[in-house]
């Protein structure tokens, strides 16, 4: 199995800091792309999408549990084996993501939804 | 309260509309008029995942939409009526003279259409849809959020 693209799909510019902020902490390069929604109806936010997926696999990683980027998330995710979705994005799960690709997309999503739950904390002040 | 905001936008439930209007007008219902939503469980699943369960959506094609404007408006609670493109908005301002107040929330980049705002890209034909609805009567205003400043119809199209 080919190694796992992830795909951050977000509001405003939160995907490409999420990108920068892996890069800076593993040095993997050019596991993660960053889609952003500014100015995209739901045409135009599928095309970057599409772009950014290439030929697969991958996973789509969405910042909210609703919304546009949602919508053509799991629009364009239905019926692919070979791209997975998980919402509510955060540094961990991506962190996680990077050093274990070599897995299917759906088992990559449910991996991700579990380590990105974990870091969510709340330490004693 | 009745419906509070009648509001065109092509991302339809989104961020701003359940975020930055639901929770200042206190929201408890949207009402999603849009014909292929309608007719698709699964696309209506998919806009509900966005809308806290306090929430109620309601998904209505135009001909229902018509039938039911007087019974949303007559509720106590506050709602907001969506639709994702200029002519299912039309079609309520013709049909229905419960809407007094259309807010043009974001229509896109899209092939013949030019800015007009940062967030409303129109041809000139939906252009003058706009304002053939302004024509009956109907407050025109596009506002992307509530704390941006409501940009009268004669100053985009």
């Amino acid at each position: 199995m080919s190694e796992l693209r992830g795909v951050i799909i977000s509001h405003a510019a939160l995907a490409q800091a999420l990108v920068s902020a892996v890069g800076a902490i593993t040095g993997v390069d050019g596991a993660l792309l960053a889609v952003s929604n500014d100015g995209c109806d739901s045409g135009a936010l599928s095309a970057r999408i599409t772009e950014a997926v290439g030929a697969g696999p991958a996973v789509l990683f969405v910042d909210l549990p609703g919304g546009s980027c949602l919508t053509s998330a799991v629009r364009l995710a239905k019926g692919k084996a070979d791209l997975g979705v998980v919402t509510g994005v955060n540094l961990a799960m991506l962190l996680d993501f990077v050093f274990h690709r070599d897995v299917t997309p759906a088992e990559a999503a449910r991996r991700a939804a579990d380590a990105g739950g974990k870091a969510i904390r709340v330490p004693a002040a | 309260m009745s419906i509070a905001l009648y509001r065109v936008d092509d991302r339809l439930i989104h961020g701003q509309v359940v975020v930055g209007w639901g929770q200042p007008l206190d929201a408890s219902f949207i009402v999603l008029v849009d014909d292929t939503v309608r007719a698709s469980d699964w696309e209506q699943d998919l806009y509900r995942m966005g809308v806290p369960p306090h929430i109620e959506v309601i998904f209505a094609s135009v001909d229902e939409a018509l039938r039911r404007l007087p019974e949303w408006e007559a509720e106590r609670r506050v709602g907001i009526l969506l639709t994702g493109d200029l002519d299912t908005m039309a079609a309520l301002a013709r049909g229905s003279n419960r809407v007094g107040k259309v807010n043009v929330g974001g229509i896109h980049h899209r092939q013949g259409r030019s800015e007009r705002l940062r967030y409303v890209y129109l041809t000139d034909a939906e252009a003058a849809t706009l304002r053939a609805i302004a024509a009956r009567g109907v407050d025109v205003t596009a506002q992307d959020v509530p704390t941006a400043r409501a940009v009268p119809v004669g100053e985009f199209t």
